[in-house]
């Protein structure tokens, strides 16, 4: 058997290890950031359609990060789901006609609220409502309204002399 | 056919028989365990042979299984075009499943196999029998400290493990094949929740408890032969292995 002191600085080496590990996945890998600011504000907006928009969700600015969605609710009155927004205190100079869109990162990506700035004097206070936005943009909708004008426009050709030709093959596939 | 059918209930009685042990023994361990925290000397010791000794084998696999997750990774991620997402897919793969369950597999074969053949050597040498006599509680003295040694060093040998193949995907990943390394980590820091360390950590000590609990349950019930002692440590990777994956299923089922 070894003497009893290698083991204990071993196993001291060890736990110290261990701890340090367990450190860096909850400190270096995970997203607290914004917790860690206690001088946040709250910011509301009413969206009809929120898309896969999830709490935890980049709020940002000129694609910089400046908080995060705090919840998602549902309100039986308006009919619309009302996202409540955590902004970052260090950005308080928001002015308060600026608009909140939800956009989606990449192909892949998740989505998150991209707010553009509107050129009133003056800026968001806490509890505030976001009073222009835009809809989460769903693909189905998107392509529906594609194919209904796509129908359309080939209705009013159909007095032309070659209606096939005019028509691109792509959402014919699609429709059938 | 009427033998087959003998030999089947005969079989299933056996298991019900060790499953019933188990569960006698389990109980008598826990309530073994705030006498054993009194000395912790013991226990030490066993943290000592249970994750100090399990170091170097886990960090040398963590570093390859990290490597091979980023080879495998980025061939698959750049057929979409989003390599910078091996971060994220690494860090979320490696925290929820692979990083708890390899660590216990590996645990099982270094150190769970150390506990057993210990125990059954000192069952078959009549060392328990002779603690016995002197009045000394062998599940105090011998058992509970290795249960708890096994224990407490999963979680830490998990985290361990989980850190260094990051590294490893870090490594092929950013500086073998070019994923740029601030996306790389951002992407990491913005999909990773707290909840998920938490559910790897949580992971690594239930398979902790189970791993070690088979090993010195095996160990300790050994048959007192040269045979016996072989037989219950191949026994104890044997089930170390399948209720890993078995209870890994279910806490991912409680847990997502």
């Amino acid at each position: 058997m070894r003497p009893s002191r290698t083991i204990d600085i071993s196993t001291g080496l060890f736990v110290l290890l261990g701890f340090a590990a367990i450190l860096f996945l909850v400190t270096q890998i995970t997203n607290r950031e914004f917790s860690l600011h206690s001088d946040s504000y709250r910011l509301q907006a009413q969206f009809e359609n929120v898309g896969g928009l999830k709490p935890g969700a980049p709020v940002s600015m000129a694609g910089v990060t400046i908080g995060r969605v705090e919840s998602i609710g549902y309100d039986m009155s308006l009919f619309k789901a009302v996202v409540t927004l955590r902004i970052d205190g260090r950005y308080n100079q928001i002015p308060n006609d600026s608009d909140a869109s939800i956009l989606t990162a990449g192909l892949l990506g998740g989505q998150y609220i991209g707010i553009s700035p509107g050129g009133s004097e003056e800026s968001f206070k806490d509890g505030d409502r976001v009073e222009f936005v835009q809809d989460a943009i769903v693909l189905e909708n998107l392509i529906s309204k594609y194919l209904f004008s796509q129908a359309s426009g080939k209705h009013q050709d159909s007095s032309a002399p070659a209606p096939d030709s005019g028509a691109p093959p792509g959402p014919e596939r699609t429709g059938e | 056919m009427i033998a087959l059918a003998q030999e089947l209930l005969g079989s299933l009685a056996r298991f019900l028989e060790r499953l019933g042990g188990l569960s006698r023994f389990t109980l008598s361990v826990l309530r073994q365990c705030p006498a054993a925290l009194l000395r912790p000397r013991l226990v030490v010791e066993q943290i000592y042979n249970a994750g100090a000794l399990s170091l170097v084998i886990i960090m040398t696999c963590g570093l390859f299984v990290g490597m091979v997750l980023g080879l495998q990774g980025h061939d698959l991620l750049q057929r979409f075009g989003s390599e910078e997402s091996l971060g994220m897919g690494a860090a979320l793969s490696l925290l929820k499943e692979l990083g708890p369950v390899v660590t216990a597999l590996l645990f099982a074969g270094r150190a769970g196999t150390a506990l057993a053949s210990e125990l059954g050597l000192m069952r078959a040498t009549d060392q328990i029998s002779a603690m016995e006599i002197m009045a000394v509680d062998p599940m105090r003295r011998v058992v509970v400290p290795r249960f708890l040694g096994g224990v407490i060093a999963m979680p830490l040998l998990t985290a361990v493990f989980i850190t260094v193949a990051l590294f490893g995907v870090q490594l092929v990943g950013v500086q073998l094949l070019g994923v740029d390394q601030g996306q790389f980590w951002s992407q990491m820091r913005g999909a990773v929740e707290l909840d998920d360390v938490r559910e790897g950590l949580l992971k690594g000590l239930a398979f902790g408890v189970a791993c070690s609990l088979i090993a010195v349950y095996e160990g300790y019930n050994a048959e007192p032969t040269a045979e016996g002692v072989g037989r219950a440590t191949t026994r104890t990777v044997v089930i170390s292995a399948v209720v890993t994956l078995v209870l890994d299923y279910i806490l991912t089922a409680i847990m997502l």
